[in-house]
């Protein structure tokens, strides 16, 4: 197969230009100008940008256990559908990632099912209880990428601090999702002005960035890798920045809402704005842009987290937390961050605010690096052909009848949107269209 | 922003003799109201309680219409005010209150509320513990909902009696210092209240112990005190909010006798008040908690014309949304 004259970006070769990629069977045999065709079959990418496939290191599949509001086959079929040809499950599902046996059946459905490929992140404790960690040298025998207790938040000090020093042994990397529930409790929304005036509980910026400030001691100290899923407010950035510049083995995510959207939006207690961690204010938008352009934050991740109509569409007090998305990720990054006016076929492609180049750094380049994924996130040859071409040009509407998941839980409905996916190549195969 | 759109920008339709029409189906809270359809309503309340003073206290304003009370807390006060104000204007009117329905099934609120509609219901009059729940409602169906009551966020009927009452004692709300004393965190009269008064022109403070004052409250442009003194002191009205010591899960509570001697309302106190200073409490009050038996029962409280006037606020209210067409979705 060859991508004829696309225009490449590839932030891990430093690669930016029309050139043609060459695949044979599932890697990439060269990119460069001209390549001659024999007898490949030829695809036509001119005025199209060709990037190493998306990675998305934050997913809930819901799968096992819930699928009645996503499964493996439909998350990866959203997936594919926004460009992403790489995901991160989170082990909070209803058989929680904790033990060789629910590790193996994922395992299986994502071989039987899976349209794009799929890591798995087990759990640090077992039953995401915050109190016995799981065995950490089986999980990664059996192939957890990573392990994460995500929402379910390692609550006790020396339950983290002894998990970091595990995860150091095996040489794994642990996710934080940073909230300090003694002091979040039952908030639900960013703790200020919107919240005092919908007369609904406050969650202070404080119960994320403690933990924050708390997990990047605690990863200094067990000289640990550290990974801080989605960041929402100033403050954790700039711990963040400050830990970088320390020579912490820190590194960062945030959610394509939490610099899309803020709390003001929660103003109709539309249940679709409620996320852990909350929306915050502008003033935290503004800062979660300033971090992805100056690469405090390394990565977008969606935090793809399906719910159905019962558990959504009733009082904002007792609905789910998150949204999903997977088909709004790549779209919510070219609104909100690249300049709309950048000439990506000319010279001008550096953005007013982040270029295309630093975009798939965020969202591929730097989540493969961040996983140890090294044959992806790159389009050097003998990497894994994992490709996402986008139309730069199209625009479009993400209509509820068009999602491709198995819940509507999402508050960019009927959102126009400029850029689109054309098509995705997984493992050298063409495996979606448009 | 494309999600806070709709809730606000319902403008008035002004006739030629500059007077306003009421427009919306649901009255979900004070802050989505104009000062002119604050007004509109005062108005007619006004007209409707000439109704209660004459001896047939009847009029057929909403007959054939059927309005559900939809109470999903207890509560007597308010729902006998709805229950009376809708008799009044001879609409049928049905109870349903969490203990006796299929609320207690396990049924959505929405679901409740889409069979209420399919039942050719005409008004929900909704009170519920979650804030929203009344805006959720009006989102999923086409018949008009009247919030009476959610979680913290609004009870515009009480805000309206209240400023209503103000208005009759001072004629003006304008200029009026109105201070507004109790647990305003957890406090859907004292929001309402913030609302109407300030887009009234009324200047209002808000008087608390630090940790019932809501984060940026200050933004709704109103004065912010710790120190009840202060906040009696230029008052021409006071607002003081009963203490659900009952609901406090927080600890953020002072104990009773703390919270008298802090911020209880009494003569003692008074002293340093205007003279005919106005003392309003929405009831239930606990005497001896929140202002003393003296004060509750004395010169300058206007605590039973308060309950008498919200029943006049309410037959508004219920006429006024009935009016509208429908307009929403």
């Amino acid at each position: 197969m060859i991508i004829k004259n696309g225009y490449i970006i590839d932030p891990s070769n430093k690669r930016e230009g029309v050139f043609d990629i060459l695949i044979k069977g599932a890697k990439i045999k060269e990119v460069s100008k001209n390549i001659k065709a024999k007898d490949e079959e030829i695809i036509d990418a001119k005025k199209k940008i060709v990037i190493p496939g998306l990675i998305d290191m934050h997913v809930h599949l819901r799968e096992p256990g819930r699928e009645d509001i996503e499964t493996v086959k439909s998350a990866t079929g959203a997936a594919i559908s926004g460009g992403i040809t790489s995901i991160c499950s989170m082990p909070n599902t209803r058989l929680s990632i904790d033990n060789s046996e629910n590790l193996e059946l994922l395992k299986g459905i994502i071989k039987k099912d899976a349209k794009a490929f799929v890591s798995i992140v087990g759990a640090i404790t077992k039953g995401r209880k915050g109190k016995e960690i799981v065995d950490m040298k089986m999980m990664k025998e059996k192939g957890a990428i990573a392990l994460s207790d995500d929402g379910d938040s390692i609550q006790d000090e020396s339950v983290m601090l002894d998990a970091l020093k595990k995860a150091k042994e095996n040489n794994l990397l642990l996710i934080s999702h940073c909230e300090d529930k003694t002091i979040s409790k039952s908030g639900v929304v960013n703790e200020g002005i919107i919240a005092t005036k919908l007369g609904l509980r406050g969650i202070p910026k404080k119960a994320e960035y403690e933990f924050v400030e708390r997990d990047i001691e605690l990863a200094k100290k067990a000289k640990a890798k550290l990974h801080i899923a989605h960041v929402s407010c100033k403050e954790s950035v700039d711990m963040i920045r400050k830990a970088k510049r320390d020579g912490v083995r820190v590194s960062a995510e945030t959610a394509p809402h939490y610099f899309s959207l803020q709390d003001e939006c929660c103003v109709t207690y539309d249940t679709r704005t409620k996320m852990s961690p909350p929306l915050r204010s502008a003033e935290d938008v503004e800062a979660i842009k300033k971090g992805l352009i100056d690469g405090t934050i390394d990565a977008i991740a969606s935090d793809h987290a399906p719910h159905g109509k019962h558990e959504k569409e009733i009082e904002f007090d007792l609905a789910a937390f998150g949204i999903i998305g997977l088909e709004t990720s790549l779209a919510l990054a070219i609104m909100n961050l690249v300049d709309p006016h950048t000439k990506i076929f000319g010279v001008g492609v550096e953005g007013k605010r982040l270029s295309w180049m630093r975009l798939v750094e965020l969202m591929s380049a730097n989540p493969a690096k961040i996983l140890g994924l090294n044959h992806k996130g790159n389009l050097s040859p003998g990497s894994d052909a994992d490709i996402t071409i986008i139309d730069p040009e199209k625009k479009w509407v993400y209509t509820k009848d068009s999602i491709r998941s198995k819940s509507k839980n999402s508050p960019f409905i009927n959102w126009q949107f400029k850029g689109k996916v054309a098509g995705v190549v997984v493992g050298g195969k063409i495996v979606f269209s448009r | 922003m494309a999600l806070t759109k709709s809730l606000y920008a319902k403008k008035d339709k002004m006739t030629t003799k500059n007077t306003v029409t009421w427009t919306k189906k649901d009255l979900l809270g004070l802050e989505y109201l104009t000062k002119e359809e604050i007004e509109l309503i005062l108005d007619s309340a006004r007209s409707f309680k000439e109704v209660l003073a004459r001896p047939l206290r009847k009029v057929p304003t909403l007959r054939g219409k059927t309005i559900v009370n939809l109470f999903y807390e207890p509560s007597t006060r308010t729902r006998t005010s709805f229950e009376l104000a809708a008799k009044r204007l001879s609409a049928d009117v049905i109870n349903m209150v969490k203990e006796s329905s299929s609320i207690q099934k396990g049924e959505t609120l929405i679901d409740t509320a889409r069979n209420l509609e399919a039942l050719k219901i005409d008004i929900i009059v909704v009170r519920h513990n979650c804030s929203g729940a009344a805006m959720m409602l009006s989102r999923s169906v086409n018949i008009s909902v009247v919030n009476a009551g959610d979680g913290w966020h609004e009870h515009p009927t009480q805000g309206l009696l209240d400023i209503f009452t103000l208005r009759e004692k001072l004629k003006s709300i304008k200029g009026l210092n109105v201070s507004i004393i109790g647990d305003i965190a957890h406090s859907r009269v004292a929001r309402s209240n913030i609302w109407g008064l300030t887009k009234l022109g009324a200047n209002v403070t808000v008087c608390a112990p630090e940790k019932l004052i809501p984060a940026g409250i200050e933004k709704l442009g109103v004065k912010v005190t710790n120190d009840v003194d202060e906040a009696i002191k230029k008052a021409d009205a006071i607002n003081v909010l009963r203490m659900q010591f009952e609901r406090d899960k927080t600890g953020a509570f002072p104990s009773r006798i703390e919270y008298f001697k802090a911020f209880g309302i009494t003569e003692e106190r008074l002293k340093n008040a205007k003279k005919d200073i106005i003392v309003m409490h929405p009831g239930p009050i606990n005497r001896g908690v929140e202002m003393s038996a003296e004060v509750a029962d004395g010169a300058n409280s206007v605590i039973l014309e308060q309950v008498t006037n919200g029943i006049a606020i309410r037959m508004a209210v219920l006429y006024l949304v009935s009016t509208a067409k429908k307009q929403r979705r």
